[in-house]
């Protein structure tokens, strides 16, 4: 029994010429799955600003503290960013090099402006003894925003990194493909930030 | 990345999924009116109603997140042999029993902790003022 083991073909668990695959084929894929990831971060900080969001201490609550007109504003910086940073891929598919620069310059401004805007609100909200040590509903406020303007911070930095590595090297496939990376991130943050405006601004002046 | 490419390729050159300009701007225009609709809702108060307003906000956000998916991120079921469309699903279902379950449990937390609601606000606000 044990020779007729032996004669047999040698078991291959594998197969024998692996499938060429080019280099980064399943980046996309990968960074879909680090979004959904930190979608997940987001959705525990959601939770957390639902469960705290009504614990004032005693202290301001939403109804005082959120200006909906600069709110509006901020959204709009970013809605311009997302439209912008779409031209610059549209641009890149073209291959044209300065165009794409230039569209991700003028995103560059957008998320630089959505930035400030967050800070003032934030320097605002702090000089007026409602920082995130005041109250539940502040930490978790602070937590959950500052979280989502640390991912734009991130982001624009990324930006001058690519328009940089895209200065450089021009738009070569894997500058291409780490343009699009930023592209999805971009725009997620863009979606988180629907969650935010809705949930934690208009919600909270209606509350 | 021609589609004489794509047909043979088993979909590794998938990056192609980028939109057209029609497509931004649709995606734009509808996420304009989507976003500035909730916010004259709550501005201006025209319901008079804030738990209908809070439900029909909440609808809207919902309806522009699809939107910002299918349009800016080009989400379909096809990309990456539908992967990436799964992880998603999965993502989803997930958030829904963090926000659910978070919500239900604290909620009965709260109400299980009712005898100390009698304590009122202004003995909270004597608390919160102690050093």
């Amino acid at each position: 029994m044990s020779s007729a083991t032996a004669t047999m073909e040698p078991r291959a668990y594998h197969l024998p010429e692996e499938p060429h695959l080019h280099e980064g084929h399943s980046t996309n894929l990968g960074f879909w799955m680090y979004l959904m990831s930190d979608c997940l971060i987001f959705a525990i900080l959601f939770a957390t600003y639902a469960v705290l969001g009504g614990s004032y201490a005693g202290g301001p609550g939403p109804k005082d503290l959120f200006d909906l007109p600069l709110i509006a504003l901020n959204t709009a910086m970013l809605l311009f960013s997302s439209i912008t940073y779409g031209f610059a891929m549209l641009a890149m598919e073209k291959n044209r090099v300065s165009a794409t620069q230039g569209w991700l310059f003028v995103t560059l401004l957008f998320g630089g402006a959505f930035l400030c805007i967050e800070l003032y609100e934030f320097s605002h909200l702090i000089h007026e003894g409602a920082g995130p040590q005041r109250s539940a509903f502040l930490s978790s406020f602070f937590t959950l925003v500052g979280t989502h303007g640390l991912h734009v911070t991130f982001g624009s930095i990324w930006l001058v990194t690519l328009m940089v590595q895209v200065a450089k090297k021009g738009l070569i496939p894997a500058n291409k493909r780490r343009l699009m990376c930023l592209s999805m991130f971009w725009h997620f943050l863009d979606v988180i930030w629907i969650g935010v405006f809705t949930f934690v601004y208009l919600m909270g002046v209606l509350r | 990345m021609s589609d004489a490419v794509h047909s043979h390729d088993h979909g590794y050159h998938e990056e192609g999924a980028h939109g057209s300009f029609r497509s931004y701007m649709i995606g734009f225009g509808l996420s304009v009116i989507l976003t500035a609709i909730p916010f004259w809702l709550v501005m201006s108060g025209v319901l008079n109603d804030p738990q209908l307003t809070g439900v029909i906000i909440m609808g809207f956000a919902a309806v522009q997140v699809v939107v910002h998916m299918i349009y800016f991120l080009h989400m379909n079921t096809r990309i990456e042999g539908g992967w990436s469309f799964m992880a998603m699903m999965l993502t989803l279902v997930l958030v829904v029993i963090v926000l659910s379950g978070s919500l239900w449990v604290m909620y009965h937390l709260n109400a299980n902790m009712m005898p100390h609601a009698d304590m009122d606000m202004s003995a909270m606000r004597n608390m919160s003022e102690m050093p």
